[in-house]
């Protein structure tokens, strides 16, 4: 198991709202190794973005705060950290692409610009600095880099703007990479072209990536290592190949089954998930997929289920792993084709 | 109504349809150039291709939201263009269409209530109670409660919004629904909630839909018939079963090798057909085929004259120099 840089322990962040509290992100834990793709897929409003947001500090605070846990990058507890220091790992040694590249990207300065903007006050010499930022647009596969510089973001399509973000997040060779549905605003062709960027990427330059989506597909394509939200609480995690065909966690087992796939038959139906996610303002007490489980038993209405580890990789967290529980199978997908 | 020849008189029929946009004097966009194609009664023929292609305006065309710069379409066999002023009232009512976005297709000041019978008022005689009778049961149909019907539409999630936009199209009791991208909005535990829903109406209530998305994925589930588009025009037409087995345009073939599979063995092992470039604009856009500057098989040819449209094999259309 390689080495790792960052690691989550029961972080919890909420925000202080007129209505009161929204308990958005309520004790996560999890890791990136070096050069790991780890894929974090769950349903809007499950936390997804605030847990990313929280690794950068990047929620506003306030009304957002911790409430408790530890984040540590290379070691150092980000949590702790004061604005100076955040300033530079901020887009230095982490960097971060937003879902929308419109409205993350200034419209008033040229893209090169911006690209360059990550070396200011490091006293990096401007032929270097100008060198740097051709170079990772095309690395990034930009052609004619040298006249896309001075372009600003309205003149590019949105997937050349995402190329933009990535060059930006990347520029300073950042060791790890948060994506925050990068690719949802974008067609399936130019889609298919940003995720082999990012695999190349990884390839090249061993980056780690923390890949944000709701598409399982986008999930399958690209990650190592999968962690399931729901209700602003870890479900299920574990390898790929542990989330899809070794699925743990009813929750998981529900998102499989409601999506609709090219190699499905004809008369085959979609099992959606009946209901709604929970109200994070109040979130239930037990287990908080239980109103949606087809399998909740009383216990999963009072008392949250613990972790329960699997294997070395991939744990869960459901009642259905109790000894008394009774035996349901929640795979799906099958392993061989 | 003529149930007993189906397969004669397609229930609509497009023709040399085309909806351009003048910018200015001298740019003019070709959002809809020169496409047709037959809808028949009860079926679902689902209509894909990337953002900006088409899809929409083709869609809001065919439900008399824009008025097509040339070209006819028929409903019933009757030239939509030449209807009286009773027809036009009829037809407005028979067709309908369910919006791309829940969140901007319905007022948030109006009540569930008002914004489903504001079709209802328009078209034909209700009585008071009977509006109120008939929106109870049209929420109890797409699975909302009476409880509801006093409530703002911003009070809603997408999903139930959705449901409301689709209560409001079936108010007027419609024969054709176009649902524009109707779920791509919504989390994927909630778009099957929908799409089961739409299968089960067109069941029970005997509807005929164009289903515009542009997830592959979901399309193949849905339709009977898709068509594919690509800036402006038609590229394939044919039966989803066949399309899917035996894509022939090279742009059709591109786009499903591009679905990323949810099955990591697969979707890491899978060689997608790659393209470079982005999808050219629309504005001014070139002779030819309009694919020609993305393709790996294109010719001189492809660049100066536009693809005719072929049958390749039973009901099997494709507009490319190749076959
Ligand atoms: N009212 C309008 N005025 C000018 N241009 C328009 C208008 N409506 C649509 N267009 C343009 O026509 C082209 C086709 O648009 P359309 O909305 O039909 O695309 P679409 O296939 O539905 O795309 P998406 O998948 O993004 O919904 C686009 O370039 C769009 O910008
Ligand atoms: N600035 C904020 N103020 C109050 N609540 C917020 C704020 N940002 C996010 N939230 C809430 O936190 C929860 C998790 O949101 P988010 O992480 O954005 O979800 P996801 O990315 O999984 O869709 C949601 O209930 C959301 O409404
Ligand atoms: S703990 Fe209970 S309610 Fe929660 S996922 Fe497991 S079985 Fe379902
Ligand atoms: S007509 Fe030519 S350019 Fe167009 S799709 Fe066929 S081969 Fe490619
Ligand atoms: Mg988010
Ligand atoms: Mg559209």
């Amino acid at each position: 198991m390689s080495e790792k840089i960052l690691e989550l322990n029961n972080v919890v962040f909420s925000f202080k709202t007129y209505a009161g509290l929204v308990h958005a992100v309520r004790g996560v834990s999890f890791e990136v190794r070096k050069g790991e793709i780890l894929g974090i897929v769950g349903e809007s409003g499950c936390g997804k973005s605030v847990t990313a947001q929280s690794i950068l500090r990047l929620n506003p605070e306030p009304p957002g705060f911790f409430e408790g846990g530890e984040i540590l990058f290379k070691g150092q507890d980000i949590i702790k950290m004061n604005n100076k220091q955040l300033r530079n790992i901020r887009g230095k040694d982490i960097g971060f692409i937003f879902q929308d590249p419109m409205t993350s990207l200034n419209p008033t300065m040229r893209v090169g610009e911006q690209i360059e903007e990550v070396f200011i006050g490091t006293g990096t010499p401007k032929a270097e600095v100008r060198l740097k930022a051709l170079n990772i647009m095309r690395l990034v596969g930009i052609n004619d880099p040298e006249r896309r510089f001075m372009q600003y973001p309205h003149e590019l399509s949105g997937g050349m703007k995402q190329r933009i973000m990535i060059a930006i997040a990347l520029v300073s060779r950042p060791s790890l990479i948060i994506c925050d549905e990068p690719t949802t605003s974008l067609d399936v062709t130019i889609e298919a072209q940003i995720l082999d960027l990012l695999l190349e990427l990884r390839e090249k330059l061993g980056t780690s990536i923390i890949m944000i989506t709701h598409d399982l597909g986008v999930i399958a394509r690209l990650c190592d290592r999968v962690v399931v939200m729901y209700g602003g609480k870890v479900a299920e995690q574990g390898t790929s190949e542990d989330i899809f065909f070794d699925t743990a966690h009813p929750y998981t087992s529900g998102l499989l089954k409601s999506i609709a796939r090219l190699d499905m038959e004809r008369n085959q139906v979609l099992t959606p998930i009946e209901g709604t996610p929970p109200d994070l303002f109040a979130p239930p007490k037990g287990c908080p997929f239980a109103a949606r489980c087809e399998y909740a038993m009383s216990v999963c209405c009072e008392y949250e289920p613990s972790k329960t580890t699997l294997t070395e990789e991939h744990s869960t967290y459901c009642w259905l792993q109790h000894d008394l529980a009774p035996e349901v199978n929640l795979i799906v997908e099958k392993r061989e084709a | 109504m003529s149930e007993n020849n189906v397969m004669a008189e397609p229930f609509i029929k497009v023709e040399n349809l085309s909806k351009f946009f003048e910018l200015n004097r001298k740019q003019t966009l070709k959002a809809v150039n020169d496409i047709s194609f037959e809808i028949y009664k009860g079926e679902t023929v689902g209509l894909v291709g990337e953002s900006g292609c088409g899809k929409s305006t083709t869609g809001r065309c065919l439900v008399n939201l824009y008025e097509p710069t040339s070209g006819k379409i028929y409903y019933k066999g009757k030239d939509t263009s030449q209807f009286t002023k009773q027809e036009k009232q009829a037809f407005t009512g028979d067709v309908q269409m369910i919006f791309q976005n829940p969140y901007s297709s319905l007022n948030p000041r109006m009540t569930v209530k008002e914004i489903v019978a504001q079709g209802m008022k328009y078209h034909g005689n209700y009585s008071k109670t009977e509006i109120d009778c008939r929106i109870e049961q049209l929420l109890e149909k797409v699975g909302l409660g009476v409880e509801h019907m006093s409530r703002f539409a911003h009070e809603f999630s997408g999903g139930q919004r959705q449901r409301i936009g689709i209560a409001r199209a079936l108010s007027v009791n419609p024969e054709f629904i176009v649902c524009d991208e109707p779920i791509s909005a919504l989390d994927v535990s909630i778009q099957a909630q929908v799409i089961n829903m739409l299968k089960k109406l067109q069941h029970d209530m005997g509807l005929t839909y164009l289903f515009i998305a542009h997830d592959l994925s979901v399309v193949k589930y849905i339709s009977d018939r898709v068509i594919v588009m690509y800036l402006g025009t038609i590229v394939e037409e044919a039966p989803v079963e066949e399309l899917y087995k035996n894509p022939a345009h090279p742009y059709t073939k591109v786009l499903l090798s591009a679905i990323p599979v949810a099955n990591p063995i697969k979707a890491k092992a899978n060689k997608r057909i790659k393209v470079s470039g982005e999808i050219p604009s629309p504005i001014n856009s070139k002779p030819g085929c309009q694919f020609a500057e993305r393709c790996p098989y294109a010719v001189d040819h492809c660049f100066n004259e536009a693809p005719p449209r072929k049958e390749i094999s039973k009901d099997h259309f494709v507009a490319c120099h190749v076959y």
